[in-house]
């Protein structure tokens, strides 16, 4: 059988099709650079206008953050303490749940109990954040009033206790991961030398997939330190410089929302501390994610 | 040198040991941390059904907000959400999955690649704000989108990309070269092979992750408030389909609006209690409907990788 | 299921010491993995400080059997195992017995060394520690010292105790991984082919290291070389597809096998 006779045209059309097809995919890929330079463009265009005002100074070391009063301050460390203690609290609590459950899944929990449980902590990741910032306000803040007398009702504790559940399964699932990779045979190493199984979990397995671990840890600090809206519901709106967990306090993300919810004119100074307070947040949070990556791949190559 | 056994001593126990204890501990430690998550979702639900449930009527959904919370309503916010995630979904997957396409089936080992793909990557671990700030610069003012539907929705649609292009991609690396290779013996060419074979085959994975994608842009609220979205709307959009020619109308896309999750967080920042129970019935609605929509993508993730047959 | 002809009374051993001294004796061991049988039936002695090996061509049982003796088999989920192992008259598949206690009486050196990612130091020290056997920093440094030097590895690490395990050649790393298990001071050490993974040289050095261990502990060693199981071994037992077909001295096995099959295997007819 011979080719029909208009092959050679078809063929000719198709390789068009084909080149046309193949740059198309090539942009909706490069989407991605695309988008990171768009991101850094935005902030770092608004801050420059920012930073003619007001001295790079004053905004990394100040210690009031009033730029909507008559007589603004433009000092970020008030923002920076917010999120810092919200993030902390957030740690304390998803550290050990996380890496507990990490390793029960990984080297005691029967495969049966693994399936039903690792799809029910990616539900939780899931859940609106909305949903969890009321949670943390008319739940949780009423339950800790019981406990601690005087606690405000906005208040940076329930917030970072809210978003530590919420990164747990940021943190259980990466570490669960590193850890079910460590070779079998350094178990049984370990058990042949009459370690029970869980001095051998603690000892052996825990420590050769630390990088693994930290990665997963330093992942879930990055989204805690990003995370908006339960500390802007729960922890109140207004700048406090404090390490106390126990008063209100805005954090970088929550101050962002507060002004957007105002009447903001566009190019105005107030306009510009959002992109300046969001470029620190995406300073912070591209440090946090390199941390995690090259963690993760220094982990991948031990094994 | 000392050690466990110069003398032969016997191997029975005596009674549980320090260590045993530790372990049986911690079994019971780690089996409740493991259940965090399901004692959590309950916590939720709980709390939401308990304050919220007895908002919820056939008025409660019909509603505008109002002044007074026994009759507002949540229909401006979920015919915003809609027209949001349609925008959305028209926008990143096509997107998403040319990207993934594209990565996967066509882009060489050069450095190129690398940077895209570090890109995404990064991408994924930006706080959902920076989006909305990112939307506020680039599509509110210098695009000239305003504070419209469409504006949110491209920004909802640049936060899951990444979402949708890593499920994209691990859905095709899963399908064997050796159906590739049938395809191409046949003499298919390469995009031929791709959207004959390769998508369809792909498409429960891709479908798992556009699905879990939509259901987080749902759930957003950040973004949308950084973008200008009203907390309160009293009307709705205009309808996309009318009864007069040209049957099709875009205005919609450039009406203002909010969504589901802004409501719920605009009835919960008042300290009325009244409100309050508003904020629940909405956040109950809401958090059953992502539930729902995670919920299916996992199951349908499960039983695909049950079924796999090649 | 023994052929009739395999279970004769071994000859007296050289060593005077260990004359009729059975330190573990084996009685009808069978393994299951789910539903197959890999092993019938087994019944063996071994004599105490004396080297025994098994061998036997791919597949038939031997490091199966040998895992049952420190009950390493309890960590696979699929694994069954019946009949008793007696160590010094007791038996391990009590029920009332503590697994610990076994292992840390009964060690283990792996086919591929697998020293933890730690210090050349804290290896050694792990099994001490986690059994308590040190009571000062100053004794667990004499036990660390005192089983490297049997491992014949001190002073080529003397110096750089706090260096990774990992980093040593693979000679160096099952010497490590000998010394660690010597570090509890067992009575026995079972060795499932402990050179295969090894050069010729470091090979050498850990049979070298067997022979002057003899003196101190029971060594059972499951090989796939027969000259190394000749080099280093007094007794031989032979295993094919899960039984154990013929067990005698080591010289009698090599030279003047009773089974056919051991003959077979012997003369590399097949195996």
């Amino acid at each position: 059988m011979s080719l029909p006779s208009n092959f050679a045209r078809r063929r000719h059309r198709q390789k068009i099709q084909e080149w046309v097809i193949e740059n198309l995919l090539f942009i909706a890929g490069s989407l991605s650079v695309l988008i990171t330079f768009a991101i850094l463009w935005v902030l770092i265009y608004e801050s420059v206008q920012f930073f003619s005002t007001v001295s790079i100074i004053e905004f990394l070391t100040g210690t009031e953050w009033t730029p909507l009063f008559a007589n603004p301050h433009y000092g970020i460390l008030p923002l920076l303490s917010g999120t810092f203690v919200s993030t902390l609290v957030a740690l304390i609590v998803a550290i050990p749940l996380g890496l507990t459950a990490a390793i029960y899944l990984s080297e005691f929990a029967p495969s049966g109990l693994r399936e039903t449980v690792k799809p029910c902590l990616e539900l939780l990741s899931g859940v609106p954040t909305v949903v969890y910032g009321y949670f943390a306000l008319l739940i949780v803040t009423p339950a800790l009033q019981k406990t601690i007398p005087d606690l405000p009702g906005f208040n940076l504790l329930s917030a970072g206790i809210v978003i530590g559940i919420m990164i747990v399964p940021y943190i259980s699932s990466v570490s669960e991961d590193a850890l079910r990779s460590v070779p079998q045979t350094l178990r049984d190493g370990s058990l042949a030398l009459g370690a029970s199984r869980f001095e051998t979990a603690l000892k052996v397995v825990f420590p050769a997939a630390f990088s693994g671990v930290a990665a997963g840890v330093v992942l879930g600090l990055s989204r805690a330190v990003g995370e908006t809206m339960v500390v802007a519901i729960a922890a109140g709106l207004q700048p406090n410089l404090t390490l106390d967990p126990r008063e209100p306090a805005a954090t970088i993300t929550a101050y962002i929302v507060q002004v957007a919810l105002g009447d903001l004119p566009h190019g105005s100074l107030q306009y510009q501390t959002i992109f300046a307070a969001g470029l620190a947040l995406v300073t912070l949070t591209l440090v946090f994610n390199l941390a995690a990556h090259m963690l993760r791949r220094r982990y991948r190559e031990r094994y | 040198m000392s050690s466990v056994s110069s003398h032969p001593q016997s191997l029975k126990r005596h009674g549980i040991s320090r260590r045993q204890l530790y372990e049986n501990l911690f079994l019971v430690c780690g089996f409740m941390a493991t259940l965090i998550g399901i004692l959590m979702m309950l916590a939720l639900v709980a709390s939401l059904a308990h304050d919220g449930i007895a908002r919820i009527a056939p008025d409660f959904f019909a509603n505008f907000p109002s002044r007074h919370s026994e009759k507002a309503g949540i229909l401006a916010a979920w015919v915003g959400s809609l027209l949001v995630i349609l925008v959305t979904a028209l926008t990143s997957i096509p997107i998403g999955i040319a990207a993934a396409v594209y990565l996967e089936e066509y882009a060489g080992q050069n450095w190129l690649t690398e940077i895209i793909e570090i890109n995404v990557a990064n991408l994924a671990g930006v706080p959902s704000i920076i989006y909305g700030l990112l939307a506020l610069g680039l599509f509110v003012y210098q695009f000239g989108f305003g504070n419209s539907i469409l504006t949110a929705g491209l920004t909802l649609a640049l936060l899951i990309l990444p979402i949708i292009i890593v499920a994209t991609r691990e859905a095709i690396r899963s399908i064997p070269s050796s159906l590739r290779d049938a395809a191409y013996a046949m003499g298919a060419t390469r995009w031929r092979m791709i959207a004959d074979h390769l998508l369809p085959y792909s498409s429960p994975g891709i479908l798992t992750g556009v699905i879990i994608g939509l259901s987080r842009a749902i759930g957003e609220t950040a973004p949308l408030i950084t973008i200008g979205a009203l907390t309160f709307i009293a009307f709705l959009p205009p309808a996309p389909v009318q009864t007069e020619f040209p049957f099709i109308s875009f205005a919609w896309l450039g009406s203002p609006f909010t969504v589901m999750p802004i409501q719920m967080f605009n009835w919960v920042s008042r300290p009325d209690p009244a409100f309050q129970q508003n904020a629940a019935a909405a956040g109950l609605v809401l958090l059953l409907m992502t539930l729902a929509m995670n919920g299916f993508a996992i199951a349908l993730r499960y039983r695909l990788r049950k079924s796999l047959v090649w | 299921m023994n052929t009739a002809t395999a279970r004769t009374r071994p000859d007296p051993l050289p060593n005077p010491m260990a004359i009729d001294s059975i330190k573990i004796a084996a009685r009808q061991i069978e393994v299951y993995y789910g539903s197959k049988r890999a092993l019938h039936g087994i019944d063996l002695d071994i004599y105490a400080k004396s080297v025994t090996a098994l061998i036997g061509p791919s597949g038939c049982g031997k490091s199966t059997f040998l895992r049952c003796i420190n009950r390493m088999n309890d960590t696979i989920a699929t694994c069954r195992t019946t009949g008793e192992v007696l160590l010094d008259g007791e038996n391990i598949y009590d029920s009332a017995v503590d697994v610990v206690r076994l292992r840390a009486r009964v060690g283990m050196v792996f086919q591929k060394p697998n020293p933890f990612p730690k210090s050349i130091y804290d290896n050694v020290a792990y099994g001490p520690r986690i059994h308590g056997i040190a009571k000062s920093r100053a004794q667990l440094d004499e036990i660390v010292q005192e089983s490297l030097e049997r491992a014949s590895l001190w002073k080529e690490v003397k110096d750089r105790l706090n260096d990774l395990g990992t980093g040593l050649s693979g000679g160096q790393q099952q010497r490590l991984c000998i010394a660690r298990a010597i570090a509890v001071s067992p009575e026995v050490i079972l060795m499932d082919e402990p050179c295969s993974s090894l050069d010729p040289i470091a090979t050498a050095k850990v049979e070298e290291l067997i022979g002057e261990l003899m003196e101190n502990y029971t060594i059972i060693i499951v090989t796939h070389s027969m000259q190394q199981a000749a080099r280093v071994s007094q007794r031989t037992a032979f295993f094919h597809l899960g039984d154990l077909v013929e067990v005698g001295d080591t010289e009698k096995i090599f030279t003047n096998p009773q089974d056919e099959r051991t003959h077979g295997y012997i003369t590399g007819r097949f195996g």
